[in-house]
């Protein structure tokens, strides 16, 4: 059995909902019992259509959110809940990659500042040469060029951006990270280098991550295991290799089925399949 | 046969930069081709072209798009305005932002109809339940009267493809309209598209970065790079025997469902490099040229 970096324990979460101005009325819950563990080393795909809760379950697994019930356990401590002094050390080592890097990188700093701010924030940093240093060695890192430590965010392309929030997201050589949709924005042709730069780094840095994604094609290249989100439960949950060869759950394989792939399928158009609505399996009820 | 619409040698300008650099494509009655490319190839302009709105500061260079025969940028404003939303259909990309937030669907779906087929209010309603009920909306008349921000995104999807169709157009211009939907409504939505412009008999120029899509609904396809048309052809002759390196390039960097992950190659950034600089070229030639 592989060593868990990351594990959760009928995870759930809600938020409140009122009813009338004034009285609470409970929880909408979005999370409903994940149990979900990610080896060191390895990666998982985290998939789902929208409101299916995936981005929800990545910021409770860098604590963005407090669960409402059940566990987090980072490195074999529970920091489910943790408050937010007792978290800071932990933050280094868990860090977080955007969808949009146009929105979360800020437009007013040139990528230099940008790139090293976790490390001042940390008190790593030994003055001004050892910022440009730092700067300089997580843009070769990110395969950027030097030169773009002076640049703002809005002279560099969708791919660069990302690539420059991937670098920020490592400044602090964190264990583990969670990447929300990183590439879904990205053209083709962008998408494939994002893709192959987080294998890479990956096995240069030994990286733990949740890799989140509407897309099952991209889970394929990247990930080891994956886990279908439906309407905050687990559905299916396994091995890459078994779970797009021999899928278990008619949402699973419905989903597979809804990807057009690049080929001409007379009749693909034709057949409208029954709208399967999934019982969870395996997930805690 | 006259194409349905028929585009030649199409050069569209913003401010310095070319957008379009001597586009020619056609699409002939009942045909839907596929026009792919990614972002800043230039396809959405190119719609737009057909549509009459391109951006205040866009300047047609040359070329000819004529649209059942008739030249449309040679018609008179008034002529171009019937025919756009009757003959000539958008489905727009962005659901969201294509609805009157603060008109309910039934108003805005009676109003095209009453502005294009002279239909009564009451006529209108009746039409535009129809329709609904063809775009699988069940409980039309509840559909009605609801605002767009009280259905979801496919369902406001679905409106729009209603009301391209409403019209019995020749021409729909659909421009990446199941970009923003999960897979699962994008397959409804693609099914959709397929009965009703069967039903209706309309050509489709269909918009799309994905060439997965471009796999299942179109029968013909053009790619496009920087302004420029690099290939074009049966789909199922492109995709099976691409014939430039940009369409194997993207063919090969698709990510893919049923094959494992050692398949994917990058698109090489010196074969971008090189269109981009083949396209500044071409840029060069047209100027030195004395006007």
């Amino acid at each position: 059995m592989s060593d868990p970096l990351v594990r959760t324990t009928s995870l759930r979460f809600g938020y409140p909902q009122r009813k009338g101005l004034f009285r609470k009325s409970g929880l909408r819950e979005v999370i409903k019992g994940v149990d979900i563990v990610v080896p060191r080393g390895s990666v998982l795909g985290l998939v789902g259509e929208s409101g299916s809760g995936k981005t929800t379950l990545g910021r409770l697994l860098v604590r963005l959110l407090q669960p409402t019930a059940g566990g987090i356990q980072f490195d074999g401590v529970e920091i489910g809940g943790l408050d937010e002094s007792e978290l800071r050390p932990l933050r280094a080592r868990i860090q977080m990659i955007f969808q949009d890097p146009q929105s979360s990188l800020n437009p007013r700093l040139r990528l230099g500042t940008t790139l090293t701010r976790p490390l001042h924030a940390y008190g790593r940093l030994k003055g001004p040469q050892d910022q440009r240093e730092r700067a300089a060695a997580l843009l070769n890192l990110v395969g950027l060029p030097v030169e773009f430590i002076d640049r703002y965010p809005n002279e560099l392309s969708g791919g660069q951006r990302q690539r420059a929030g991937i670098a920020r997201a490592l400044a602090l050589e964190p264990d583990f990270i969670v990447a929300d949709e990183i590439v879904s924005g990205l053209d083709v042709s962008t998408q494939a280098h994002i893709l192959l730069l987080l294998k890479e780094l990956r096995a240069r840095l030994g990286l733990t991550m949740v890799f989140i994604s509407h897309d099952l094609s991209l889970v394929r290249v990247l990930c080891d295991d994956v886990a279908i989100l439906y309407h905050g439960e687990v559905v299916e949950y396994g091995p890459v290799a078994r779970v797009f060869s021999a899928p278990q759950h008619a949402y699973t394989r419905q989903l597979l089925a809804a990807i057009p792939l690049p080929d001409v399928e007379p009749g693909w158009l034709d057949d409208t399949p029954p709208v399967v609505t999934p019982q969870p399996q395996g997930s805690a009820a | 046969m006259t194409a349905t619409l028929a585009i030649e040698n199409l050069k569209v300008a913003i401010g310095d930069s070319n957008v379009l650099r001597g586009v020619s494509l056609d699409v002939q009655p009942g045909e839907v081709r596929g026009l792919v490319g990614e972002s800043g190839a230039g396809k959405s302009m190119l719609g737009r072209a057909v549509l009459g709105l391109l951006p205040a500061n866009a300047v047609i260079a040359s070329g000819r798009i004529t649209f059942e025969g008739r030249d449309l940028l040679a018609m008179r404003e008034t002529e171009r305005r019937d025919l756009l939303g009757r003959r000539i259909a958008l489905i727009p990309q962005d659901p969201m932002t294509s609805l009157n937030p603060v008109k309910r669907v039934g108003s805005q779906i009676g109003s095209l109809l009453r502005h294009h087929l002279s239909l009564s209010k009451r006529a209108a309603l009746t039409r535009a339940a129809e329709l609904l009920t063809e775009v699988a909306i069940r409980e039309p008349e509840r559909v009605l009267s609801l605002y767009p921000h009280e259905i979801s995104g496919g369902m406001r999807q679905r409106v729009l493809i209603a009301m391209a169709f409403a019209c019995d157009p020749s021409l729909v211009i659909a421009d990446e309209p199941t970009t923003a939907l999960d897979v699962t409504v994008q397959r409804q939505v693609l099914q959709l598209v397929e009965r009703l412009r069967l039903r209706y008999g309309s050509a489709v120029l269909f918009i799309t970065h994905d060439l997965g899509v471009v796999a299942k609904i179109c029968r013909t396809m053009t790619v496009l790079h920087a302004g420029r048309v690099l290939e074009e052809g049966e789909t199922a002759e492109v995709l099976v025997r691409p014939h430039h390196a940009y369409t194997r390039a993207l063919l090969a960097a698709t990510p893919r469902a049923d094959r494992p992950a050692e398949a994917l190659r990058p698109v090489p950034p010196a074969l971008i490099e090189q269109l981009w600089s083949d396209a500044r070229k071409l840029d060069s030639m047209s100027v030195a040229r004395p006007a």
